[in-house]
């Protein structure tokens, strides 16, 4: 009898203790949470407060000057137009090739495993060490030293193929195979079912994937940086062998100026950088869910 | 006579038939080989990397011995006389990445555990799509964050004379909180992946939710925890930007976060942007420590997805 009254007294509180317990914990786990959205919230709210009164058209119709109230970012806009247009034209085809290859004509052999393998662990590579990269072998063998736009889309292009061609692979693999089936059945060939099918199919996911990545390379700056080196460009690219900066770079090189004046313009710049990525993100889930339309649902 | 003109005629239409099917497979053939060619892409891009980085470092390497680069603890390469101890970037690039490493772990594993065991479905479509925006964000910009606001606040607590503009603690947090998405997501797919009625047999037993998730869930998704936690570190090692603008240019083997450093990627970065002269030794140095950079970023992927493939609990 007292036996067991002690043990039920104890039971309760170790009941208690456990329920305490966990209330605490889940009073951290939403913290966690919270400190996550938090910090995003003061970091989106630092860059307004600081940018905003620095954001008319001047500044986004002028060049980069000694001055930080006569600054603008017309060249780094054009300059990153120009990257990521090119790099758009050179990664699109490669990128779609190489997951189309691989989803649909390659053997499942260790050389293929191999290029999976590589590829996954391209994604992994410092963007740095693509800086490096593009250095020695665009702009310094390829480009006999000059910095231009065309090296560093290259540079780019290598850096964000890997997330093209996984993003790619996806999309084709979600493409379910009674579909190829039914074109093998008509008497199609491989690459007709690819062509008519499976492309057109995973299309809106592929696209997706494209955009996301070349959002990447908008915010990219390490191999930019160390491709066009730090430059003060005041015109805006003509041809791909012109020099450039981009908007990532023309902030960096504002935030490491002494002056604090020129902090609330690398804000400025970087209210702008953001914009251009929410709508590219947006435009990529948009595509998602205007065109997916789900198999056998 | 009609029977011939009728067998000339279905043998013109089978020809044509087989050259069609033949155009057809030329066009297949040559498609195929294009494909494989767009394929071969990634692997000249490795291949590229590693000759580049090895070629450079074997020069740099013909002039300081691997010994002295990889256990010295002073690092003057502009300076002379030199002194090429890469010890005290990857102190600096270390320093960073663990304090990185343990804010993103907290955050990103709490996060984890509310949304798949605590968060109604709703509200997890809402907080997911937000935190992921971290990690959108980019670098740049958690660069300024940290230089400007972070910063500053680590002043006012710790004392201006204490710490110093550029510092480890104010990049290491910013880059903890980039890299918070990296593990709260891979993390709470393998938690997700942790089927129903693992929970439901421990509920059964009267446990609450708190012991469910540290003492089944979190178990049975440990391999996906690791891993994520291992991929995000390893992605805080080869970071540039956040240390390049907030954590400082000053070679420094410490373990205070308050003092200033200069991790490997921004030693890579401030050469490339200086007058260095190409050829030079100097010059050889950032494709030196390109490479321990390389490798070191590499082995931790490899061994991240090692964990995710061998240790994945397979479950019916």
């Amino acid at each position: 009898m007292n036996k067991s009254d002690t043990s039920s007294v104890s039971h309760n509180r170790s009941h208690r203790f456990r329920v305490i317990r966990d209330q605490m914990f889940f009073t951290t786990f939403v913290a966690a949470v919270i400190v996550g959205i938090l910090g995003l919230a003061s970091l989106l709210i630092d860059v307004l407060i600081d940018g905003l009164p620095f954001i008319d058209w001047p500044f986004l119709s002028s060049y980069a000057s000694r001055k930080p109230l006569e600054s603008g970012i017309l060249a780094p806009l054009a300059g990153t137009v120009w990257v990521v247009a090119m790099t758009a034209l050179l990664t699109i085809p490669i990128g779609v090739g190489t997951a189309i290859y691989l989803e649909e004509f390659a053997a499942k052999n260790r050389i293929n495993r191999m290029i999976e393998l590589n590829i996954a662990n391209l994604a992994g590579v410092p963007s740095v060490i693509y800086g490096l990269l593009g250095l020695a072998v665009f702009v310094q063998f390829l480009f006999n030293g000059s910095r231009n736009v065309t090296a560093g889309a290259l540079t780019m292009t290598l850096l964000i193929l890997p997330i093209v061609v996984i993003a790619s692979q996806e999309a084709i693999k979600a493409v379910p195979s009674s579909y190829r089936d039914a074109g093998y059945a008509m008497g199609a060939n491989k690459w007709q079912v690819v062509k008519a099918i499976v492309l057109p199919q995973a299309l809106p996911g592929m696209m997706s994937g494209i955009i996301l990545a070349l959002s990447r390379a908008i915010g990219e700056s390490a191999p930019i940086l160390i491709i066009s080196s730090l430059v003060w460009v005041t015109f805006v690219p003509t041809t791909p062998d012109s020099k450039f900066t981009v908007l990532p770079l023309q902030i960096f090189t504002w935030v490491s100026q002494p002056q604090h004046e020129f902090r609330g313009i690398a804000a400025a710049g970087i209210i702008v950088l953001l914009l251009v990525l929410l709508s590219m993100n947006a435009a990529a889930i948009w595509i998602r869910s205007k065109y997916q339309v789900r198999p056998d649902q | 006579m009609a029977t011939a003109v009728k067998v000339g005629k279905m043998q013109a239409q089978l020809d044509a038939v087989a050259r069609r099917r033949k155009r057809q497979h030329r066009e297949q053939t040559i498609v195929s080989w294009t494909l494989r060619a767009a394929a071969a892409i990634s692997i000249f891009t490795t291949v590229g990397i590693v000759i580049i980085l090895v070629a450079q470092s074997i020069g740099f390497f013909a002039e300081v011995s691997v010994w002295d680069f990889l256990t010295g603890t002073e690092w003057a390469p502009l300076f002379s006389p030199q002194k090429f101890g890469v010890l005290s970037l990857v102190g600096g690039t270390l320093l960073v990445a663990v304090i990185a490493g343990v804010v993103s772990l907290t955050l990103g594993l709490g996060a984890a555990i509310f949304l798949s065991e605590y968060a109604p479905e709703r509200l997890r479509r809402i907080l997911k799509p937000i935190l992921e925006v971290l990690a959108g964000i980019p670098t740049v910009v958690y660069g300024y964050f940290a230089l400007t606001f972070v910063t500053p606040i680590l002043q006012n607590i710790f004392g201006h004379d204490q710490v110093i503009v550029f510092n480890a603690l104010s990049a290491g947090l910013v880059m903890g909180l980039m890299i918070m998405p990296m593990v709260s997501t891979l993390s709470e797919d393998a938690m997700v992946a942790v089927p129903r009625s693992l929970r439901d047999a421990a509920y059964a037993l009267g446990a609450t939710r708190f012991e469910v998730s540290t003492k089944v869930v979190i178990p049975a998704a440990l391999s996906g925890i690791v891993a994520s936690f291992i991929l995000a570190v390893s992605r805080a090692i080869g970071e540039t930007m956040i240390v390049k603008i907030a954590a400082g240019a000053t070679p420094n083997l410490t373990l205070n976060p308050l003092e200033s450093i200069q991790a490997m990627t921004a030693y890579i970065v401030q050469v490339s942007l200086g007058e260095t002269p190409q050829g030079s030794l100097e010059y050889k140095t950032i494709f030196a420590v390109g490479l321990l950079l390389f490798v070191m970023t590499l082995a931790m992927n490899i061994v991240g997805r090692w964990v995710i493939s061998r240790f994945r609990q397979v479950y019916e």
